[in-house]
């Protein structure tokens, strides 16, 4: 049992906690010794939390002057070797996005959590949306990877948030955190485990100075890192770079580097991809929800079978990158494919890019309400009857 | 080897901190950034601070390029943002000296909100600001440092708002040190980073440096010795030391250390308050142990 299972001990087991909380609690469980933020509801929580939390276990906490600052902030103390986390909300995700893509492209290992709320700009600040999951994917500039993972309860959370922590390293990456305002704040029994096993550390650089490239590998396509101070005094720049970590426009040499980058996710998938699949064998309509309205069509899907119609469920855990394969296993026999997202249209367009626009159906809200399981169940059955005639 | 290249300074040979496979580097003729560069590992000759225990952060522009040239742990972040790396680089690693390189509209215009609450915070670091009155790296736009009623190329009818006084902003801010010298006083300036360097809290430095091929060509201001004299006679000695109560005053400048004050500084007094608080609750979990045991 390391020290931080020890500090929790007298809390640890079953305990009744938001999903924010959740998050602060496996933050610290996986190794997090550095948090940069800046209150913005509904994650500030998780800030408050880990306030108190972080010099318990000798962390540091630091509330900076803005998103931008948390976000570099973060990358800094990974960049110093510590593993790191900041948490946001809607606008202060679009503040973040240039220094994430900082990080997916010098290849810094960190974690951001968003927490989804009403948009776009200030939107609706109390109230829950999906609206964020494109951007998740592509909200910095130019092409470059990233692991998103989006958790549906508040016990999800918590492991989710461990698991964030262990790809950001063995993946060298920023991994996203996304859910939406009713889980952050939704209160669970969580059973907390002791992180021991599941906690990854980071790859350092071992071996002669003049050996090392800080971004040459071997066949996992994820470099090892350099920890300042151990001697090897390397580069690092969000201009492209070559394998010895120095700027270059060499054609070849950018192609090269920016393509291990690029496909480096797909040596890791089995460690990456994660969904959940309910009764997808043999439903009629397959529903494929996240978060909140996930939630509601588990319900739905209970709802419809009682009545005699065959829902089922497929949930990505992993959002990005999107576990395909799973999806197109799930929706093999399906007559319809519904989408019920908090959006005006996001999730429904990857499920169309990859099961084709013909079976693929969806309810898109964005008013701040929660789309409930009656309205789900209500909807697969009318695309089926709408599929008869 | 080349003995023009051979320092006169005793025994600080530059290239033993430079990354020599970098060369030649791609600073423009005359540029003063080099001559703070060289200053700079010279301050860090002298203190003898170890190349591996040397983390340098900078910014984007022509000013944010020097850290590639270093052989030390270097960080070339994004436009505007490397004080608040730095922040939780430092903060991360307390062993590491933490040096930032910044241009003028690096740290004065989009890093502007960084670089005031950094002074407040006072956190161990040692920011140099390389102020060359312009967006060398862009090809010569107005920044807030751009003395009035000069041409840039976007300001083809000269400039027509004040410039900041970075050093009286730091000031005012509450940073712990503030100091300014001009590339023209290689000596003074690497003593100037010296004592920033040994500030135990944050270090802001101004360095008046020359654009030879974009500002000085677009004003008419001669090439590199012409743009030194001018050094000279524009700036005034710190014994005018009253920048802080006047802040927009172009081209007449204070020199010197110009503010030095001993708060506490920021990373040690957080590290000192958890440790209490660690050492109490590690206190209150004893007496209740011994209460169940009784
Ligand atoms: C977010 C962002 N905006 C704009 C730029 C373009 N840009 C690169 S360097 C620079 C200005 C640099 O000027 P300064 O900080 O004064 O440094 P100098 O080049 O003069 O040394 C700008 C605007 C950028 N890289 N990133």
């Amino acid at each position: 049992m390391n020290a931080v299972d020890k500090a929790l001990l007298p809390r640890l087991a079953l305990r009744l906690i938001s999903g924010n909380h959740a998050c602060a609690l496996a933050a610290v469980a996986a190794g997090c010794r550095f948090f940069a933020g800046y209150p913005i509801t509904p994650s500030s929580e998780i800030a408050e939390r880990l306030s108190r939390l972080l010099p318990e276990v000798d962390g540091v906490f630091v509330q900076m002057e803005d998103e931008i600052a948390s976000i570099a902030a973060v990358i800094g103390a990974s960049m110093g070797g510590v593993k790191a986390l900041t948490a946001t909300s809607g606008p202060g995700f679009s503040l973040k996005q240039e220094n994430i893509g900082y990080a997916a492209g010098a290849e810094i290992p960190c974690v951001i959590v968003n927490v989804m709320r009403g948009g776009p700009s200030t939107g609706m600040p109390t109230r829950p949306a999906q609206g964020d999951i494109m951007q998740s994917r592509w909200g910095s500039h130019g092409d470059y990877p990233i692991i998103v993972l989006a958790p549906a309860s508040v016990r999800e959370i918590y492991s989710e948030t461990l698991r964030a922590f262990d790809l950001a390293e063995t993946c060298r990456t920023p991994v996203v955190l996304l859910y939406d305002q009713v889980i952050a704040q939704l209160t669970e029994t969580v059973e907390l485990v002791a992180a021991e096993g599941i906690r990854a550390e980071r790859k350092w650089a071992s071996g002669a100075r003049e050996a090392y490239q800080p971004y040459a590998s071997d066949g996992g396509a994820i470099p090892a890192m350099s920890r300042p101070g151990a001697g090897y005094r390397v580069h690092t720049t969000g201009l492209n770079h070559a394998e010895n970590g120095f700027p270059t426009q060499d054609p070849e040499t950018v192609a090269r580097n920016l393509g291990r980058l690029l496909g480096k996710f797909e040596h890791h998938r089995d460690a990456i991809d994660s969904w959940q699949a309910i009764g997808c064998e043999d439903a009629e309509v397959v529903i494929v929800a996240i978060g909140i309205s996930a939630r509601a069509a588990t319900r739905a899907i209970e709802l419809a079978r009682a009545g005699g119609l065959r829902l089922g469920l497929f949930r990505p855990i992993t959002l990005w990158p999107f576990p395909e394969d799973a999806l197109r296993a799930a929706a093999k026999h399906a007559r319809a494919v519904l989408v019920p997202e908090m959006n005006a249209g996001q999730l429904s367009l990857e499920v169309e890019r990859i099961l084709g626009s013909k079976r693929v159906h969806a309810i898109h809200r964005y008013n701040g309400e929660p789309i409930t399981p009656a309205e789900i169940a209500a909807r697969a059955a009318a695309v089926l009857k709408e599929k008869a005639t | 080897m080349s003995s023009t290249f051979v320092d006169s300074a005793a025994d600080f040979d530059v290239r033993d901190y430079l990354r020599m496979d970098m060369m030649p580097h791609f600073l423009c003729p005359g540029c003063g950034h080099g001559i703070a560069l060289r200053a700079l590992l010279w301050a860090m000759h002298e203190l003898g601070i170890a190349k591996d225990q040397l983390a340098v952060v900078s910014g984007i522009g022509c000013a944010g390029r020097l850290s590639a040239y270093i052989d030390a742990n270097t960080f070339h972040v994004t436009h505007g943002r490397p004080l608040a790396y730095a922040t939780g680089l430092a903060l991360a690693r307390p062993d590491l000296h933490v040096v930032v390189i910044t241009g003028d509209g690096d740290c004065l215009a989009i890093g502007g909100n960084h670089l005031i609450h950094a002074c407040r915070r006072n956190l161990k670091l040692t920011c140099l600001m390389l102020n060359n009155e312009i967006y060398g790296m862009t090809g010569g736009q107005v920044s807030p440092t751009t003395s009035e009623t000069m041409l840039t190329s976007t300001t083809p009818l000269g400039n027509s708002e004040p410039s900041f006084d970075a050093c009286a902003l730091a000031a005012a801010a509450g940073a712990g040190f503030v100091g300014r010298e001009v590339t023209r006083h290689v000596p003074r300036l690497k003593e100037l980073i010296k004592a920033g360097l040994a500030h135990p809290g944050f270090a802001f430095v101004e360095v008046l440096s020359d654009c030879t091929e974009i500002f000085g060509r677009k004003n008419d201001l001669g090439s590199s010795p012409e743009m030194m004299l001018r050094q000279k006679s524009d700036i005034r000695p710190s014994a005018y030391r009253d920048s802080v109560d006047t802040p927009f005053r172009a081209n007449e400048l204070p020199t010197g250390i110009l503010a030095q004050t001993n708060r506490p500084e920021y990373g040690a007094a957080y590290r000192r308050a958890a440790a209490a608080q660690r050492a109490s609750a590690a206190a209150q979990a004893g007496s209740a142990n011994a209460k169940e045991d009784s």
